[in-house]
């Protein structure tokens, strides 16, 4: 079970092809995994990118950010992870919209393709955008192109695309009077929050899909709790996707944080200890 | 030889040896040691035997307590464990877990002037058990032959390992679905090692794999299958649903979502199942305050305020907004948390969280109650009193004021009836309103004990095999115990 069949990496986002025949066949766009890699690992919640339920496998793009996801980056094809759980949270809701806009970023950049290819099917005019530093940093782009009728760019150096962020693009396509009926948005928060931020002026329906700390993943612990419109709602079983336009981004932004000290110390004496070994 | 009534009557209980306070405050380690064989023999001598045996009936699963007694007088201790597993098949859990003070201990004879003069049957059970396990005395019960029906048990908690349990030796192919990584439920993720060490929990559930028992872990049953899927994709003939309560409530106040705010499932979680207490060897990690703040009065705020001490807080308090004697915790809890430097602040409950500029807890606005009438539990009513604020100092704050009922499976099961509450609606049997679909424990009952769990599990165990038999009685020999 769980055993790990496809691996690479583009500028630290990892991508994993895994063995998990059965949420292969129930999971649906919008949903998240919880893994371990080891009976020692945390339990990592991570967006689902893709999924072949007659291979019986899933995809995920993670980000190296702490111990946890380090050991997860280490591990070899035909290794087995500790743990895989799902589907969890609550799908993603797919209909006709119209013109819907996804933004992408980061991890987010395989966030949103079952969303986006789900929301194709369902006859909408699908525009993926999606953002990195350089140009070189894309990745899941081949996939992306055939489940939408446009894909924009957008770079920091402006190696491709615009020069700027995704919600450079968006504005853009506002102002020039472009007609958006949905946007969903998958990557950090500070990423949703101004995506967000730049949809509100024109009232666009904005479901965002938060990243909050998460423990259990099936509303058991409360650990993953976000303000919604003032409301508590738990991540993990009320989301992962929420109007982008009620969310308290602030407090999100603080509760993430909220284990940065041990994650530094643990992530610190972790990467001393390996380079003493090969010293 | 044969003791006299009088004689019995001299001999004084054997409480067990202990870990110092000031040491086991700094470890994880079982709390007390266990009874010596001289000790249970001695301690068993004390049982008057008598007629009306009020112990059995004050048991929710009735274990036959003067007759384990007996046998352990007898050095019998294998036998005893035996004899208890007729009606318990958790009692190194039980022995251990198990409010004997409002159960057996609280009926016993003996203990009617002074309930700390009850035979110890908590102790006594929990020495057998141990015996039987620690020299590999358990014996493998007698297995009918398959009768070729699979019943599905959602849920690896104390009413499903014991509905597993008992259909196993019936005949019946049984597999648990478990949504974590690790079997137990509350066993593992809520009761801290020192009151319940893991191995037990561990050994428990090999013995039901040795038996038969499939195991699924990382399976959310209501997302990964609903409960429909389980009859028609996975194949079931009945299913039984004892996933827990579930969900943490919080108080009804501002600044609950500052950091340092933990449910006490997330905080025991993150020690217990997780072993953030062996962090960084384990990788989840823990919040360490300094002044921890506990809510709540029940046995979770006692596990989750020795669990802080042992983490290292400087100061760990209880806050509860009734009077000690209303505390739902078992007394030996409360008395083990008292010696370990808990502090207790009764009568009292915070109406307001105060956090810093950067989102951490930074102390809380609390209001001194008195107590009223009887409420419906039988509990004066707490009544808060006009102008009585004060500041409370604490940068971490522990809510363990109960739970409510888990949607996952229900939201996904319409056709299954719930209460006001969202619990499942169910008979005495545990038999719910969807046919061959049965549940039992906290997700029926609310928040309560292993013990009443796994008496749930037994009575559902039955009904599933009497109504399993019902419906396909070419392929099932209708017997039971």
């Amino acid at each position: 079970m769980y055993e790990l069949v496809e691996k690479s990496e583009v500028f630290n986002v990892h991508k994993m092809v895994i063995t998990a025949p059965e949420i292969a066949h129930s999971i649906e766009a919008g949903q998240f995994v919880i893994v371990m890699g080891s009976e020692y690992g945390e339990r990592i919640p991570l967006t689902v990118s893709d999924w072949n339920a007659d291979a019986g496998t899933i995809t995920i793009y993670f980000l190296e950010v702490g111990i946890s996801t380090l050991e997860l980056a280490r591990m070899k094809v035909g290794d087995s992870l500790y743990a895989v759980t799902g589907p969890l949270g609550s799908p993603s809701e797919i209909r006709n919209y119209g013109t819907v806009v996804f933004g992408g970023g980061c991890y987010g950049i395989g966030g949103i393709y079952p969303i986006a290819k789900a929301c194709k099917e369902a006859g909408n005019k699908v525009i993926s955008i999606i953002e990195a530093r350089y140009s070189s940093m894309f990745y899941h782009e081949k996939e992306l192109h055939a489940v939408s009728d446009q894909v924009l760019y957008a770079t920091s150096d402006g190696s491709r695309g615009k020069k700027g962020k995704i919600e450079d693009v968006i504005t853009e396509m506002l102002k020039n009077g472009v007609k958006i009926d949905q946007a969903f948005f998958i990557g950090c928060t500070q990423m949703l929050e101004r995506c967000s931020e730049a949809t509100r002026p024109y009232n666009i329906p904005t479901r965002v899909a938060l990243n909050s700390i998460m423990l259990d993943g099936t509303g058991m612990c409360g650990a993953c709790r976000v303000s919604i419109g003032g409301e508590t709602k738990f991540a993990c079983v009320d989301g992962p996707e929420f109007d982008g336009h009620k969310v308290d981004w602030k407090e999100l932004n603080q509760r993430k944080t909220a284990y940065a000290e041990q994650e530094t110390v643990v992530y610190q004496s972790y990467s001393h200890g390996c380079r003493a070994e090969t010293v | 030889m044969e003791l006299t009534a009088k004689e019995r009557m001299a001999i004084e209980r054997h409480g067990m040896g202990e870990q110092p306070p000031d040491i086991r405050n700094r470890n994880f380690e079982e709390v007390p040691y266990g009874y010596t064989p001289e000790e249970a023999v001695a301690e068993a001598q004390r049982c008057l035997s008598c007629k009306k045996m009020p112990c059995v009936s004050g048991c929710p699963v009735e274990v036959p307590i003067p007759e384990f007694i007996a046998l352990v007088a007898e050095k019998k201790f294998a036998e005893a464990a035996r004899h208890i597993k007729t009606k318990n098949v958790l009692p190194a859990v039980c022995g251990r877990v198990c409010p004997q003070e409002i159960q057996c201990e609280g009926v016993c004879v003996r203990g009617k002037k002074d309930i700390k003069e009850a035979v110890a049957v908590g102790n006594l059970e929990r020495f057998v058990a141990d015996y039987e396990r620690e020299n590999n005395l358990a014996e493998l019960p007698e297995i009918k032959d398959k009768n070729g029906l699979k019943v599905a048990v959602i849920g690896s908690g104390p009413s499903g390992l014991t509905v597993a349990g008992d259909l196993i030796k019936l005949g019946y192919e049984v597999t648990i679905y478990e949504a974590f990584h690790r079997g137990g439920g509350v066993l593992v993720y809520g009761i801290p090692e020192f009151r319940l060490p893991k191995k037990i929990v561990e050994s428990e559930i090999r013995a039901l794999e040795d038996l038969g028992v499939k195991i699924y872990y990382n399976s959310v049953i209501g997302r990964l299958y609903k409960v429909d899927d389980v009859f028609n994709v996975l194949g079931f003939n009945a299913v039984y649903i004892g996933v827990g309560a579930g969900l943490p409530i919080f108080l009804n106040i501002p600044g609950n979502n500052f950091n340092g705010v933990f449910s006490a499932n997330e905080y025991l979680t993150r020690s217990n199942l997780m072993k953030s207490y062996l962090f960084p060897q384990y990788r989840t990690p823990m919040i360490i305050g300094k002044k921890v703040a506990v809510l709540g009065g029940g046995n979770v705020a006692m596990d989750s305020a020795r669990t802080a001490i042992r983490l290292g807080a400087e100061k760990v308090t209880v806050v509860y907004r009734r009077a000690r004697e209303q505390m739902p915790a078992r007394a030996a809890e409360v008395h083990h948390a008292e010696e370990e430097k808990i502090e207790f602040r009764l009568l009292s409950s915070p109406v307001e969280i105060f956090g810093n500029e950067e989102g951490w807890v930074s102390g809380m606005k609390c209001q001194r109650y008195e107590l009223g009438e009887p409420d419906e539990s039988g509990r004066q009513r707490p009544v808060p009193i006009e102008d009585s604020f004060f500041e409370f100092d604490c940068d971490q704050v522990l809510v363990s004021i109960g739970g409510e009922a888990n949607p996952l499976i229900t939201k996904t099961t319409p056709d299954m009836r719930t209460n006001k509450w969202g619990y499942i609606e169910t008979d005495d049997w545990g038999r719910t309103s969807k046919k061959l679909v049965y549940a039992g424990g906290d997700i029926v009952t609310g928040a309560a004990t292993v013990i009443s769990a796994m008496g749930a599990g037994r009575r559902a165990a039955k009904a599933i095999h009497e109504d399993l038999v019902k419906e396909s009685n070419e392929t099932v020999t209708p017997d039971w115990w």
